[in-house]
């Protein structure tokens, strides 16, 4: 059973003024639980609409939301049960983090949920080793903290409320690429750690093909497709009508294919590429020595 | 929710009155707003009110934004004429009980009816007209003059300019760090008074940090840049004022005479 779904959900903002815009049109999308999900799209395709309706915190203004088999918006479900069902880190977490240790401030969430204290204790150490913030970080002021280790603790927030589905909009937003390769490998780690569902949006075509198992393209208010990298990176041009690109390495690949050359297209990690190219060597050689 | 909540009601628009020189209008508003006050009959108000009239109708803002600024207000009104209409002595018409209506409550309940609606949409038509910005700067030049007993009245400028700048940014930042706490489980719709102002904790910090973070980053900014007051500063936009503008606030004299005269004649 899809963990999430929803129904022709449409959202429009400022309705019956003239600033009146649809940011989310029509959606029906069905996510199976244990998924790691890449949401691409532009600024303004609806991503950040989108993944807040997953959680309740906007009311959709037609269609419905399901979560886990539950339309979150009918009358008997609480919608904090649902948010403590689905985790969402915003955008730039960091600065929402307001306690006076690391520790309190992880520990807002999980309090929130009524866990007692050892299983609170429990979860922060298992979430500061995965997302190795040290545990003697744990006593610091969180101001005190860089910024990559401040967006951590802000993520751990979420994580340690151990949510099914766990949603991230643009978590390296403003990180340096070491800083951006180290969490979203640890994000990886914690997806294939709980077995969790979860989406992350992102700008980064490069960082999707890497991690995710679907890819959710968004483009003006819809969905432009949900399928698997392959399955996405084959619509090349389709994706470049929109104004978004394939990796780097797919690019090169569909040129060389341009050129001539009978080489697979599907390729979209630098580490398949190098696989590839090696095959195709090795055969043309064999063919050459026939 | 929150972004229901306008502050600087400005309607863009390019009509006369839009165009007209910031510093003029705020002096033709008030002196639209003394004539209102000078009016002691009927016929002097209607005269003050037929000046801002007009210039509703030049100014071309829909009735129903219009509307929008007279129902704070509307309290006010019914207080006011409850008060007039109970509790003046004069010629009695109508009686119940204790409850009397005069004919003097029923005149100057009306009388103040309109002098506080007008008072309203008067003002209301110089903010809708002028952005904040244009009307800290006219309020700036204005004040001018007081900078020679040692106001700093650039600054004083200069800092309301920064505020009304900063207020919907500091809106949406609070939007988002309240979707941010509820979506950690944050409590923020139930509970007694002291469990709500518990809650606002998470809120209210976050908030005063990054408020605090936005204005070190903007003085860094404005240093860079060489700020160092207003002592020779000059302007991209320099407010000029045209053949319009002085018969505008000509015109608003007029009708400021035209209510005296009345006065004279009735009173």
């Amino acid at each position: 059973m899809a963990i999430i779904k929803t129904e022709n959900l449409t959202y429009t903002y400022s309705v019956g003024t003239p600033f009146e815009k649809t940011a989310v049109n029509n959606v029906n999308l069905e996510i199976e639980e244990g998924e790691l999900v890449g949401i691409i799209g532009h600024t303004g395709s609806g991503k950040s609409t989108l993944i807040q309706h997953l959680n309740g915190l906007i009311k959709p203004t037609s269609g419905k939301v399901i979560i886990d088999g539950q339309d979150i918006w009918s009358k008997d479900v609480k919608l904090r049960d649902v948010r403590f069902k689905v985790g969402l880190v915003f955008q730039y977490p960091e600065y929402q983090i307001f306690e006076e240790t690391v520790y309190k401030d992880i520990a807002f969430g999980p309090k929130n949920m009524g866990l007692d204290d050892k299983e609170i204790e429990r979860r922060i150490y298992e979430i500061t080793d995965l997302l190795g913030l040290g545990r003697d970080n744990l006593k610091k002021s969180p101001f005190e903290l860089s910024g990559g280790q401040k967006r951590r603790v802000a993520i751990a927030g979420v994580m340690a409320m151990q949510p099914k589905v766990l949603i991230l909009d643009e978590p390296t937003a403003g990180l340096d690429p070491k800083g951006r390769d180290i969490i979203l490998e640890q994000i990886k780690e914690y997806h294939r750690k709980t077995q969790s569902t979860v989406l992350l949006v992102s700008h980064s075509m490069e960082d999707v093909a890497k991690f995710a198992t679907k890819i959710l393209v968004m483009d003006h208010a819809e969905v432009f497709c949900y399928d698997t990298p392959p399955k996405v990176f084959m619509q090349a041009d389709e994706l470049t009508k929109i104004g978004l690109s394939v990796p780097q390495v797919t690019k090169v690949f569909l040129a060389l294919r341009e050129k001539g050359i009978d080489i697979r297209s599907d390729v979209y990690t630098t580490e398949f590429a190098v696989k590839t190219i090696k095959e195709y060597l090795a055969g043309h050689r064999r063919s050459l020595n026939a | 929710m929150l972004k229901d909540i306008t502050i600087g009601q400005y309607f863009p628009g390019n009509s006369a009155v839009h165009r007209l020189d910031p510093r003029f209008k705020i002096i033709i508003t008030a002196v639209f707003i003394v004539s209102l006050f000078c009016a002691d009959n009927f016929l002097g108000l209607i005269i003050s009110c037929v000046f801002m009239l007009i210039s509703f109708l030049i100014s071309k803002i829909p009735l129903k934004l219009m509307m929008k600024s007279i129902k704070p207000i509307v309290p006010i009104i019914i207080f006011t004429t409850v008060l007039n209409l109970f509790f003046l002595d004069g010629v009695t018409l109508f009686k119940l009980g204790f409850l009397k209506i005069t004919y003097e409550g029923v005149r100057t309940s009306i009388f103040m009816i309109i002098r506080i609606i007008a008072l309203i949409m008067g003002s209301s038509l110089l903010t809708y007209t002028t952005s904040p910005i244009t009307l800290t700067d006219a309020i700036e030049r204005l004040m001018s003059p007081l900078a020679k007993i040692h106001l700093p009245v650039h600054e004083l400028a200069m800092m309301m300019t920064i505020a009304l700048r900063f207020i919907p940014t500091l809106i949406e930042e609070t939007d988002k760090i309240m979707s941010a706490q509820k979506a950690r489980g944050a409590d923020m719709e139930s509970g007694n008074l002291m469990q709500r102002a518990k809650a606002l904790t998470p809120i209210l910090i976050p908030l005063f940090v990054s408020a605090f973070r936005r204005a070190e980053e903007l003085a860094l900014a404005m240093e860079c840049r060489c700020y160092h007051g207003g002592e020779g500063r000059t302007r991209l936009k320099e407010l000029r004022s045209t053949a319009a503008d002085y018969t505008a606030l000509g015109l608003s004299f007029v009708f400021l005479d035209a209510v005296i005269l009345m006065n004279i004649i009735f009173g």
